[in-house]
């Protein structure tokens, strides 16, 4: 008798969910050292095709891509993030006032429109105004749809966090500025910088809602790659796959401890 | 940070006078770059098409019309019912729906299995199983067509340990795309079961087992009923996403697999895009995962009152 929490078959079940989220992004990454220029033949262990993102001839293309998306997550997640921040004091210490429910639902609206339907409606919005799609277009939608991302941990850490620091430095006479940046603000830290962290990957992760708001002749590394791989899968787009992959894990994994410090802090 | 400079008069550390200014920019933000483009997406649907990309300031129902109705070729027959995009909506439906159910098959005993581990195994379960999702989707998406198709690793090894014969013509399949939805989604399936089966108290199953139950009786009538609300929540979690779907139908499908996601897409490529008529699909999209949300939300406050 194993108990009631033992069920035959879940175990393999559990494993093969694994297998089945891993095996593929493990065999790309096995191929992209693949040595051949055929991606069907092994040939061998080689870098050559990290080689050719950054010196083939296609890496300018590759390098700008790179350059649009880095930037364009980090100016969208720093700005999400610092929107997050002030929605989220004031949905947690402000008390009770008109609309906050509606606003709460606000917040989560991009996350319930289907992305494509998001997209539709961005290129509409900035077509009728006359907003040439570009790199400003991107940035703004991308600020948009981060704020939820970096909202909710963000408020799932404030939420932890007792206003009796906070009532403690202002009777010791410490101005509201200075009970925010001195107590408040370092106490949220871990969740700005994991809310900072999700946003930033959420804006590279993205792929449906650029490809409607970039406009001709502008990539990010998603829509490089998907005009790449439309033409067949190459190697270089392994490569590339397997370093983008590595950027996500490292961040995720970033994320991930900065939040349990922050935890162990708050215990 | 403007707004946060302290005002002389007030004291307390409560904002609530702040709060106006702290959230304008969240109100400007998704207000002016989500809200109102949203509505102006169901003012062109009811707009004239442009030929080059665009549209017309004339109101016209002529994008609903051509989504339901057909007139015949010269548009002078007594209309029928058009069957052309209701079909690509009902299979978005039927291979959405079919990857939630694939997801929940695997997606339920791996999230028991999670929750029932010891603390320390359970959060690294969770990490290796949240890892994927966040992943590019566009890298996933290919990885995966990689590895299955017709000539790819997949194929290579079943072939070679004799499993089959021939390679199995995965790509371009219906099965191709549920396969790619279910990999795309299954976290998503999974967390929201672990937090309910993580809350269920095992006493219960434990009753049940003294009182003679079966394991697989006491999942049915005990365990399930209690994590419903979890199981409720992963579907809705699946499922509205694969609906609007476009790359695993895009990258992993045919022509005989195009779904809303392509169909709307298509509508804003180039010359032969028709704006008006993918602002209603859109439309069409929206309100179907309304009625799906708000389904959701009506039975989880009916849940809560009892």
């Amino acid at each position: 008798m194993k108990g009631v929490r033992h069920y035959p078959g879940f175990l393999p079940m559990a494993v093969g969910c694994l297998v089945i989220l891993y095996a593929p992004l493990v065999v790309v990454m096995i191929y992209s050292f693949n040595g051949s220029t055929s991606i069907t033949t092994w040939g061998g262990f080689s870098w050559r095709w990290y080689a050719d993102v950054f010196t083939g001839p296609e890496a300018p293309r590759f390098k700008a891509a790179a350059w649009n998306s880095l930037s364009i997550a980090l100016i969208a997640a720093t700005t999400a993030t610092a929107i997050a921040v002030a929605a989220a004091v004031a949905m947690i210490r402000g008390g009770r006032f008109r609309g906050k429910s509606a606003t709460f639902a606000l917040i989560n609206l991009p996350l319930m429109v289907p992305e494509i339907v998001v997209a539709v409606a961005c290129l509409i919005f900035f077509s009728t105004i006359g907003l040439t799609t570009g790199y400003l277009t991107i940035l703004l939608a991308h600020i948009t749809f981060c704020i939820p991302f970096a909202y909710l941990p963000i408020a799932a850490r404030l939420q932890g966090i007792e206003d009796t620091y906070e009532q403690a430095a202002r009777d010791l006479y410490a101005t509201r500025g200075q009970a925010f940046r001195l107590i408040l603000l370092p106490l949220m830290m871990p969740g700005i910088l994991s809310g900072f962290l999700l946003a930033f990957i959420i804006s590279l992760d993205d792929f449906i809602i650029t490809n409607f708001v970039k406009g001709a002749g502008m990539e990010t590394l998603p829509t490089a790659i998907f005009g790449s791989v439309k033409q067949g899968i190459k190697p270089n787009i392994m490569a590339i796959s397997t370093m983008m992959l590595a950027v996500s894990v490292f961040f995720v994994t970033l994320s991930y401890l900065v939040n349990r410090i922050g935890q162990r802090t708050r215990s | 940070m403007a707004g946060m400079t302290p005002a002389p008069k007030e004291n307390g550390t409560g904002y609530s006078s702040l709060v106006a200014p702290l959230l304008l920019p969240t109100w400007a933000m998704i207000g002016i770059f989500l809200v109102l483009p949203v509505l102006l997406m169901a003012v062109y649907s009811f707009l004239t098409k442009e030929f080059r990309g665009g549209v017309i300031w004339d109101f016209t129902l002529a994008a609903y019309d051509q989504f339901f109705l057909n007139r015949g070729l010269f548009g002078d027959e007594p209309p029928t019912l058009e069957w052309t995009y209701i079909t690509i909506f009902w299979r978005s439906i039927w291979q959405a729906a079919v990857a939630t159910l694939i997801c929940l098959i695997v997606g339920f005993p791996t999230a028991w299995f999670i929750a029932t581990r010891p603390p320390k195994a359970r959060a690294v379960w969770l990490f290796l199983v949240t890892i994927p999702y966040w992943v590019n989707l566009l890298i996933r998406t290919v990885s995966l067509k990689f590895l299955i198709r017709e000539n790819g690793p997949l194929n290579e090894s079943l072939m070679s340990i004799g499993l089959i014969t021939d390679p199995l013509p995965l790509v371009n399949t219906n099965l191709a795309v549920q396969l790619g939805l279910f990999y795309s989604y299954l976290p998503f399936m999974v967390l929201p079961i672990y937090a309910a089966v993580e809350r269920y108290n095992f006493a219960l199953s434990e009753a049940a087992a003294d009182l003679y139950a079966s394991r697989w009786v006491t999942l049915r009538e005990i365990v399930l009923p209690v994590v419903k609300p979890g199981i409720v929540a992963g579907c809705i979690l699946v499922f509205v996403p694969s609906l609007g779907a476009f790359l695993a139908p895009d990258l992993l499908g045919g022509a005989k697999t195009f779904m809303i996601g392509s169909l709307i897409d298509e509508q804003f490529r180039g010359s032969q895009g028709n704006w008006p008529f993918g602002a209603a699909a859109a439309m069409i999209l929206m309100t179907l995962v309304l009625i799906v949300l708000m389904i959701y939300a009506r039975a989880q406050a009916k849940g809560e009152a009892r």
